[in-house]
């Protein structure tokens, strides 16, 4: 069965946004992840619609995000106060903040719990 | 006092700099950034006027709302959620004041509470912070903004992509404090404070 929280990730590259759910859904087949890369004509940069989308997308009506760089955090803040999902933004590295989250959530930890499990892994 | 035909007018001004300046922008952003930042300026301000061209007669708060969301979806880089911000947080306080300092005093915060930048960070927030300073006091003029865009060579990078060079990035003028240099020279050309 879904989980109740979904993941995201958002990327400046398209190929890196479709594949770190690729790491993720290994370990987290029960998980909803989505994700967002690129700018609308997917070039290098990151789109607050796309990422809108990606909200849209998951089955989870609590979401957990994750970034690359700087502009993404901006759109993905956007995003959320268009958006009526509820959404956490982490500010921790990517992919092995997203790899926790994933591998927590699937074992049915407490939001609590991942989050501090995601703490050390703060780095901007 | 700011109207729906300055906003136009300001923002046709602004539209022919940056394709002016596309090239300069995006070689200022080379040094210290990803080289886009012409790129992506231009790609929004492209977006800012099919958005206009769509409207007719329209109110302060119309165009400045749509501004916002052209530069937000269009520009690709930190540069568009941040002017975006600030054209948003303008069109939501232009019924309340129509004063330039007030309205670009609440773009300021705005763009603050995006980026988490601050004076002296070496952004765009640089040209801002003095603009508006400059606003509230009925002083603001273009020397005064050159000024403020020159003094980026100084700064060390603390946000953005250039606060990952560190020391490195002093030197080289902020792209983005040159894009609002640009952005504030069309204001006063288009009579914004007259
Ligand atoms: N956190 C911030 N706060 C204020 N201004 C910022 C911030 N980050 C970047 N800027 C401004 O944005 C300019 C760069 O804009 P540009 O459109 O090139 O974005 P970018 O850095 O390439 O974005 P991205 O990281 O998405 O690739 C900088 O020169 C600086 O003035
Ligand atoms: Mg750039």
């Amino acid at each position: 069965m879904t989980k109740k929280i979904g993941i995201v990730i958002v990327s400046h590259v398209p190929e890196v946004a479709m594949g770190i759910p690729k790491l993720l859904e290994q370990v987290a087949a029960d998980v909803s992840i989505t994700s967002a890369g690129g700018t609308d004509d997917n070039e290098i940069g990151t789109s607050a619609g796309k990422i809108m989308d990606a909200f849209e997308r998951n089955k989870a009506q609590k979401l957990l995000a994750f970034y690359d760089l700087g502009s993404a955090k901006m759109n993905l803040e956007l995003a959320v106060e268009m958006s009526d999902k509820k959404v956490n933004i982490y500010d921790v590295a990517l992919v092995e903040g997203a790899y926790t989250a994933a591998t927590l959530l699937e074992a049915d930890v407490t939001l609590e719990d991942v989050e501090e499990q995601l703490a050390p892994l703060k780095i901007k | 006092m700011i109207t729906a035909e300055i906003v136009d007018k300001w923002m046709k001004l602004f539209y022919s700099k940056i394709s002016e300046q596309k090239a300069y922008l995006s070689e200022l952003d080379t040094p210290i950034g990803d080289g886009d930042h012409g790129n992506n300026m231009m790609r929004g301000m492209q977006g800012v006027e099919d958005s206009l061209d769509k409207l007719s007669n329209p109110d302060l708060k119309t165009i400045l709302k749509t501004v916002a969301m052209a530069l937000i979806s269009k520009v690709g880089g930190a540069a568009g959620p941040l002017y975006g911000t600030a054209f948003l947080e303008m069109a939501k306080n232009c019924e309340k004041t129509q004063a330039p300092a007030e309205l670009f005093k609440l773009a300021l915060e705005g763009i603050k509470k995006r980026g988490g930048a601050t004076t002296g960070d070496k952004t765009m927030i640089d040209v801002w912070a003095p603009a508006v300073a400059a606003l509230e006091t009925d002083s603001l003029s273009v020397e005064k903004i050159e000024a403020a865009a020159a003094g980026t060579k100084d700064l060390v990078a603390k946000k953005g992509r250039a606060s990952y060079l560190g020391e490195r990035s002093v030197g080289h003028l902020d792209p983005g404090a040159v894009s609002s240099q640009y952005l504030f020279e069309s204001f006063i050309e288009a009579g914004g404070i007259e």
